[in-house]
């Protein structure tokens, strides 16, 4: 949601800082994940995927959102494609 | 009868539930309900000197709990309202002197004969926090809109429903419209977006709080104030009124705009 002022002078507000700094604070505070290890996360879950299947690993997504009060960690896996050579 | 019990909480310290109690309390008496408001922050007493009534004080909640006066004796009638009461909290003791178990057998015994008993209960998430909500119908959590205070308000809001004492209602104390409007406070939309919770007031930043606090007279008696119809409009909330207007909002269109069509969709 953008501020009056933000909107004329295209400039992000401290409020604008603040919904945004806060909306990574809760989630994080309303799981036990700290938000220093998403990243080992992340790369944990691309090395265990990685072991059955074949993982785009540059473009893997993995974010936490908020529903409600709820938390959610939405992950977007995308994999490689095989060429299939002719049998 | 049996009154319905009202918690006052907050996570961070000092955004307002003593100034709320009293004036969420003084509210529902001038409505004409029969109500005790509660002070469970028990070492650090206030509820007396912001309701003006600490010259009156002989017994407290621990003598209660303790056996060394009746329940009526440490109950202190309001100068003003016939029908309010405080209950001031021990200033010499320390939290333990109280659990959540007498908090309800206290509570229980208040009910038969008053509409609302009012806790102030202190900030933070320990044994005085346990106590004040045990015996709550209704959880009310106070902030301010501001990056710490919000933060520690979805803590207790967590805790709440943890506590099966949920959907706690929030009120964001506090509001500078002039900020909001340049973008330097978080607006109660953007609160209320971020811990998604239902809303039960919206009170101005207004020096005249303290003027009335000096006094020890709560602004919700000031029938001219804006703040103090904040505040009346949070108690005709709790007594079940649909409807009743955000006064915080009501010189700022665009925030008028962006709140009311929360409200409305029923947050
Ligand atoms: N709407 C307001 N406008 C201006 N000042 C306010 C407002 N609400 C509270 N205050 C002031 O803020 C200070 C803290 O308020 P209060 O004592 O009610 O907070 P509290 O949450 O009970 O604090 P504690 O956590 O220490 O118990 C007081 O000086 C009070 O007068
Ligand atoms: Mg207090």
């Amino acid at each position: 949601m953008k501020s009056f002022s933000d909107r004329i002078l295209g400039k992000r507000s401290s409020a604008d800082d603040a919904k945004e700094r806060l909306r990574l604070l809760l989630v994080h505070d309303r799981t036990t994940l700290p938000p220093g290890k998403m990243e080992a996360l992340r790369d944990e879950l691309i090395s265990v995927i990685s072991r059955h299947i074949e993982v785009d690993r540059a473009n893997v997504q993995i974010e936490m959102t908020q529903d409600g009060r709820s938390q959610r960690l939405l992950a977007d896996i995308p994999l490689k494609t095989v060429v299939r050579r002719g049998e | 009868m049996s009154g319905k019990v009202i918690t006052i909480t907050s996570g961070k310290g000092g955004v307002g539930k003593t100034t709320a109690s009293a004036n969420i309390g003084a509210a529902l008496a001038d409505l004409g309900y029969k109500v005790v408001c509660i002070d469970a922050d028990i070492g650090l007493r206030n509820l007396d000197v912001v309701m003006g009534l600490e010259n009156r004080i002989v017994y407290d909640l621990v003598d209660v709990v303790e056996g060394r006066c009746k329940l009526r004796q440490a109950m202190i009638r309001d100068k003003r309202l016939n029908e309010l009461y405080l209950i001031p909290a021990a200033q010499t003791r320390d939290k333990s002197a109280v659990s959540p178990a007498d908090m309800r057998r206290v509570c229980d015994e208040l009910r038969k004969e008053h509409d609302y008993i009012v806790i102030d209960s202190p900030a933070g998430i320990e044994r005085g926090f346990q106590n004040a909500i045990a015996p709550a119908d209704q959880v009310i959590i106070v902030t301010n809109p501001e990056v710490s205070a919000v933060r520690d308000a979805d803590r207790i809001i967590g805790m709440v429903e943890a506590e099966e004492k949920g959907p706690a209602q929030l009120v964001i104390n506090r509001i500078n419209l002039e900020m909001v409007e340049r973008g330097d406070m978080l607006a109660a939309a953007d609160v209320l977006e971020l811990l998604a919770v239902d809303l039960i007031g919206l009170v101005p930043d207004d020096q005249d709080v303290i003027v009335s606090t000096n006094r020890g007279t709560p602004i919700a008696l000031d029938n001219k104030s804006r703040t103090g119809e904040a505040f009346r409009n949070i108690a005709r909330r709790i007594t079940g009124e649909d409807d009743v207007p955000f006064v915080a909002m009501e010189n700022s269109n665009g925030f008028l705009g962006r709140i009311s069509k929360l409200i409305r969709s029923g947050n």
